[in-house]
């Protein structure tokens, strides 16, 4: 009942090793997921930051993006940082030639949309509507340009959407991984609390 | 030295550990931020590109950056003379050709090259053993740009002191531009190996590692620091010679965190094909079926040059110090 809820880091591709070593500390088990086999018995997965067109192309390689797609449609609490964010969009604004998203969040977003590496940033960022405040790290970030309806608006940068929600769906641009912040992934422990207490 | 330097230090902290922290101060150029788009290219494949079509073809095979330069290692091997910056018009052309990070090149110490590729707002700049050093004393002070560095590294005190000059990320050398990559094997060994030995002391003989740093010519508080977590702070990739998947696979289970491949792509017979090819194997690097499959009808690999058939002055690795 109480075991340590498995959650899944897509390990195709970027900081994977930072979201498995948050996780751990968080007192979940990280499970890298590299093929659709590793997607079985999964409580939650994390999307992590990377080359976006890079990762879209390796799911779509190697079959692992309709698994992926099926996992996260059918309530699998689901956290996409940055590149991960692009991912789970249902639109990209400047998609690199031939790149796809999985669909599944009711957003459309724009890559990179705070400029070159050279203004990526930390930040102190108001998070929800609570008075929390967390540590971003912006690398290159997307932001988001539409919000569909019933996803709900959890943090701005520069004026622009960085946090949504829908559902068990979580979509962040920035790197809550790098700055050591644990808001975010204790937020995803805390849908698969709310999934685990509801009936079978 | 500073003097000569015109650059204003944007963040004067350097490589101190300041973070935004709950101040509401927006801070670029953070070590954070610096490393941290390094390790988003983790797992990747970063190509030595010379045209936008090059860059494009890159892009489409899953590189997750391209190093724009001139020539390929390979051909600044062939034709010789002087290799420096490349121009800022091919530079603009590659940016405007792809949306994933666009790194380029400058010789060993010429910080005005560096402050030229900030201006034109490169994602990275490699301080590079395949230029031409334009200063064979000091390296750049990475430290006074917002820009992040990646440096070449051959063995671990190399590292450590790119480190101290602000790198944000480091790769080991290899042997550009020869498609033979035992060089690059013996560079990520010897880093790993390094890094082993220190991990091993910080157990068991805590107190020689005083001697260590003096050894590595590196300060104390970082030997120290690689010692405690048997990691570099930066993210480690491999370059120098990876010239097919198995290559490239081989250098991710020896440990590195990614791959730069230069003449081994666009020096082959099917560019798109191979630069796919070694994006999948750098990708599943543990899975021998899938880089079989990778492996498959790939065409002519670049035809290479064995490095014990190369005169020492043409050796690029020993070039940085």
């Amino acid at each position: 009942m109480s075991s340590a809820p498995r959650v899944g880091v897509l390990a195709l591709q970027g900081g994977v090793a930072e979201h498995a070593a948050m996780l751990r500390e968080l007192g979940a088990e990280p499970v890298l997921v590299k093929t659709a086999e590793q997607l079985a018995g999964l409580d939650a997965i994390v999307l992590p930051g990377g080359e976006s067109s890079t990762v879209d192309r390796l799911l779509r390689l190697f079959g692992l993006r309709e698994p992926l797609r099926d996992a996260v449609l059918g309530g699998l609490p689901t956290l996409g940082t940055c590149a991960g964010l692009i991912l789970l969009a249902s639109g990209i604004e400047d998609p690199a030639p031939g790149q796809q998203s999985l669909e599944v969040l009711d957003v459309t977003v724009a890559r990179n949309a705070f400029g070159p590496q050279t203004a990526s940033e930390e930040v102190a960022l108001a998070w929800g509507g609570g008075g929390d405040v967390v540590r971003a790290a912006f690398i290159r970030a997307p932001a988001v340009t539409r919000v569909g309806e019933g996803v709900e608006v959890l943090a701005r940068h520069r004026g622009a959407v960085v946090a949504v929600a829908s559902g068990a769906v979580v979509g962040i641009s920035f790197h809550p991984e790098l700055t050591g912040e644990t808001t975010v992934h204790r937020h995803l422990l805390s849908l698969v609390a709310a999934r685990r207490r509801l009936p079978a | 030295m500073t003097e000569l330097q015109t650059t204003p230090a944007q963040n004067s902290a350097g490589d101190t550990a300041r973070t935004a922290a709950s101040d509401a101060t927006p801070l670029t150029g953070s070590p954070l931020v610096k490393r941290g788009l390094a390790d988003m290219l983790k797992g990747g494949v970063i190509m030595d590109v010379v045209t936008a079509e090059q860059a494009r073809i890159a892009e489409d095979a899953g590189a997750v950056a391209v190093m724009a330069l001139e020539r390929v290692p390979a051909d600044i091997r062939a034709q010789g003379g002087v290799a420096r910056m490349s121009d800022p018009d091919l530079i603009e052309g590659i940016q405007a050709a792809v949306s994933i990070p666009v790194m380029a090149k400058v010789r060993i110490g010429h910080f005005v090259e560096a402050q030229v590729l900030e201006h034109l707002k490169v994602d990275y700049i490699d301080e590079s053993e395949v230029l031409s050093p334009a200063d064979y004393v000091n390296h750049i002070d990475k430290q006074r740009f917002t820009v992040p560095f990646v440096c070449g590294a051959t063995n671990l005190g190399e590292a450590l002191r790119r480190l101290a000059e602000g790198a944000a990320m480091i790769r080991s050398k290899g042997e550009a531009g020869t498609g033979d990559v035992s060089e690059a094997t013996k560079h990520i060994r010897t880093i790993r190996g390094q890094i082993a030995e220190l991990q091993a002391l910080y157990r068991i003989s805590p107190d020689a590692l005083y001697v260590k740093a003096k050894e590595l010519a590196a300060s104390y508080d970082i030997v120290l620091e690689v010692a405690r977590t048997g990691k570099l702070p930066v993210v480690l990739f491999t370059a120098g010679g990876v010239a097919t998947p198995a290559d490239a696979a081989m250098m991710m289970q020896l440990g590195a965190d990614g791959v730069f491949v230069g003449s081994g792509i666009f020096k082959s017979g099917n560019p798109a094909a191979r630069a796919q090819a070694i994006v999948k194997a750098t990708a599943y690097f543990d899975d021998p079926e899938k880089i079989a499959e990778a492996s498959r009808g790939l065409g002519e690999a670049m035809v290479g040059i064995n490095v014990g058939d190369l005169p020492a002055p043409h050796r690029l690795a020993e070039r940085g110090w």
